[in-house]
């Protein structure tokens, strides 16, 4: 209880405030714009963040995260192009309901949907706590390192029909991670001679690269256009209403967010996938499903907002953060010398229910700044996307000067920017690269640190959670093994699609 | 595109053209950077392989070669794609872009950062095909508004222009602190 009131102490400053609404309102409409995604405004404003204190930045941060899912169901309603990536099934049922003249139903059916989402997360999270202060000092060096191992064996098996790409991408990111002096034989790697390489190679130089840069070399490359949403006239809390008719679905896609956003490398996407199929397959009228199905909306945007409360569960409780906009947040606490991880709950417990905190005040804030600002969305959805691309540029500058004013790094992110440029081209999967680097490096530090306990290796899972999470790793490869020789069997027929393009992140 | 997929049709990529030249971009990288791996990582005799400043980058580079190898042949095995060449082009054309992100970056601490971000956006939106009086000054505008935030408000740090010496004595310290 005294941690409760220490954690709600926190909030209860000027700055957090003015943090918490700066990065909820900006989220949301972050969110909103197709071309900018989170990702690009984490990146962006990461080095920003590290000169205040860990409860502001983190609060500005999170806002962003759990907020910008909120305004990316806009468009994907308004005009059928996702805001963020993960609202791509909202489209599926969002805009065909537009196109009869129900834009209004739509929206306000989304947002309360993705409250009813957001609030379940976090509750769970809260629920939760007690349960993970009392595992996470269970995972030692082995555990952790097994879980990130999991982590990066999740992340490239998620990318299907790509996995040799995804594979080659995570390895990269592990490599990056080994450039420069080694902190223990103090020997240098990868260095070729340069000393600006001894240092390594930085996360947020890269991060902003291959997020932010590349978006803006994309947009600058491609035609100009300039989204055109309608306005949206009508009561926006007529919304909740129908959410309760529909509660079971709700409650289920939260619950599935909630699952599938604490296991690394999976995340939005399968969440709103999984909970989508399960509307459909328990709907009275599946056939609506596609054509403007209430349910199929409620089941996407519910299932995508219970995840960044629940993707904080492995980051605070393990420090192994699940995708790309968690590997971000993790170097914040590293900055403040906070280090996520079971003592975290021991030591900082505080600052976790802070957070709790804050993630309730961010949904509760954005729920009510949409129900009033729908139609000021549709108006800044307008915004030439070459001109985003040249602001996109100049606040990369930013972002990547202010770390350590070096040119040098700008021109490492330029060549970052470049080659996510190409693979947003070639339609390949970022994330990868940058999970690569973050779990590269936790893998790294980790197996070092067990290894002195280590006799032989069957001493790596001789421990119940050790062994569990070996178990999970042989269960995921041979599920993976058994689905390839049923596909290879079944002969699908392929169709081309670009539902899982890394262009709108 | 169907409606209704099962989870694997949604889970899958697909291949756009420039896909194999990116193949061999990358196993070629691969694969010189694992030549050098004796060169550039050292190994302490009596120490555990584990523990090796040898070993992440071995396995990382030898996994990333292979991934390399397998991601190349299933490229080569598929059928061509159109447009391959003008998808590299493309991508290089791009390095117009880095190279302005980069001469931006070296102007600034001579220039100064309110001067450089407003003339530099004002001439990338140039660039860019805009030529109205109103979306040019939108780009001035947004320039000055992110000075603000980051340089005046959040006093981000960034180093100071060295033409802000030359101004009198009463703005020189306003415009060195703020802009």
């Amino acid at each position: 209880m005294e941690n409760l009131i220490a954690g709600a102490e926190m909030l209860a400053r000027w700055d957090v405030v003015l943090a918490l609404f700066v990065g909820s309102i900006g989220g949301v409409i972050i969110g909103a714009i197709p071309g900018v995604g989170p990702a690009v405004a984490i990146a962006i404003l990461l080095p920003a963040t590290f000169s205040f204190d860990p409860i502001v930045g983190l609060t500005m941060l999170l806002g962003i995260y759990g907020s910008s899912m909120y305004g990316g169901a806009i468009p994907a309603i308004l005009i059928n192009t996702p805001g963020t990536a993960v609202n791509a099934l909202t489209s599926y049922d969002g805009y065909p309901m537009t196109q009869r003249g129900e834009a209004h139903r739509a929206v306000s059916l989304a947002y309360s949907a993705s409250f009813w989402g957001g609030i379940f997360g976090i509750l769970c999270l809260i629920l939760l706590s007690p349960v993970l202060a009392l595992v996470a000092p269970m995972f030692g060096s082995r555990e952790i390192f097994l879980a990130a191992l999991l982590g990066i064996i999740l992340v490239i098996l998620a990318h299907r029909g790509q996995i040799f790409a995804a594979g080659l991408l995570a390895m990269f990111g592990i490599f990056l991670q080994t450039v420069g002096l080694d902190a223990v034989t103090y020997t240098q790697r990868y260095t070729f001679g340069y000393s600006f390489l001894s240092s390594g190679i930085n996360l947020i130089v890269v991060v902003l690269g291959l997020f932010a840069l590349s978006q803006a070399f994309f947009l600058l490359t491609a035609p100009d256009s300039s989204p055109d949403a309608k306005p949206v006239s009508g009561k926006m809390n007529a919304g909740i209403k129908e959410l309760m008719k529909h509660k079971r679905v709700a409650t289920v896609a939260a619950s599935l967010g909630v699952i599938l956003g604490m296991i690394p490398g999976t995340g939005e996407f399968t969440a709103q996938f999984m909970s989508y199929t399960y509307a459909q397959k328990s709907s009275k009228a599946p056939e609506e499903f596609g054509k403007g199905s209430p349910e199929g909306l409620i089941a996407s945007e519910a299932a995508n907002n219970a995840v960044p409360a629940a993707a904080m569960i492995p980051l605070l409780a393990l420090g192994i953060p699940g995708e790309a906009l968690t590997a971000m947040m993790l170097s914040v606490f590293y900055v403040h010398n906070v280090i996520p991880g079971p003592q975290l709950f021991q030591n900082n417990i505080d600052l976790v229910y802070g957070l709790y905190f804050a993630l309730i005040l961010l949904n509760v804030i954005v729920f009510v700044f949409l129900l009033f600002s729908t139609n000021l969305m549709t108006k800044i959805i307008r915004i030439p996307t070459r001109f985003l691309g040249v602001m996109i540029l100049i606040l990369s500058f930013v972002g990547v000067y202010s770390l350590r004013n070096s040119l040098t790094d700008c021109m490492i992110s330029a060549g970052f920017g470049v080659l996510g440029l190409i693979l947003k081209r070639l339609n390949l999967p970022i994330v990868p690269i940058i999970l690569g680097m973050v779990l590269g490096g936790i893998m790294e530090v980790k197996l070092r640190a067990a290894m002195p306990r280590l006799k032989t290796p069957f001493d790596m899972i001789d421990r119940p959670i050790a062994f569990i999470l070996f178990a999970m790793i042989c269960l995921i490869l041979l599920l993976h093994l058994r689905t390839l020789i049923k596909e290879w069997r079944a002969h699908q027929p392929e169709e081309d699609h670009d539902i899982h393009d890394t262009q709108t992140r | 595109m169907s409606r209704v997929k099962t989870l694997q049709s949604l889970f899958k990529r697909y291949r756009r053209p420039g896909d194999i030249v990116f193949a061999w971009v990358l196993l070629i990288v691969a694969v010189f950077l694992l030549s050098q791996l004796f060169e550039q990582t050292a190994y302490k005799s009596g120490g555990k392989l584990f523990s090796q400043p040898r070993f992440w980058p071995a396995v990382s580079l030898s996994l990333m070669a292979l991934f390399a190898a397998f991601h190349l042949l299933g490229s080569a095995l598929s059928e061509r794609i159109e447009g391959r060449w003008a998808e590299v082009w493309l991508w290089v054309s791009t390095l117009e872009y880095a190279v302005w992100f980069i001469v931006y970056a070296a102007i600034v601490p001579y220039a100064g950062y309110l001067l450089s971000t407003v003339v530099f956006s004002v001439l990338l939106a140039l660039r860019s095909g805009y030529r109205s009086r109103m979306a040019l000054s939108a780009a001035a505008l947004s320039a000055l508004g992110i000075v603000l935030i980051f340089k005046t408000l959040l006093q981000v740090k960034l180093p100071a222009g060295q033409v802000y010496e030359y101004l009198p004595d009463g703005i020189r310290q306003i415009m060195l602190t703020y802009f």
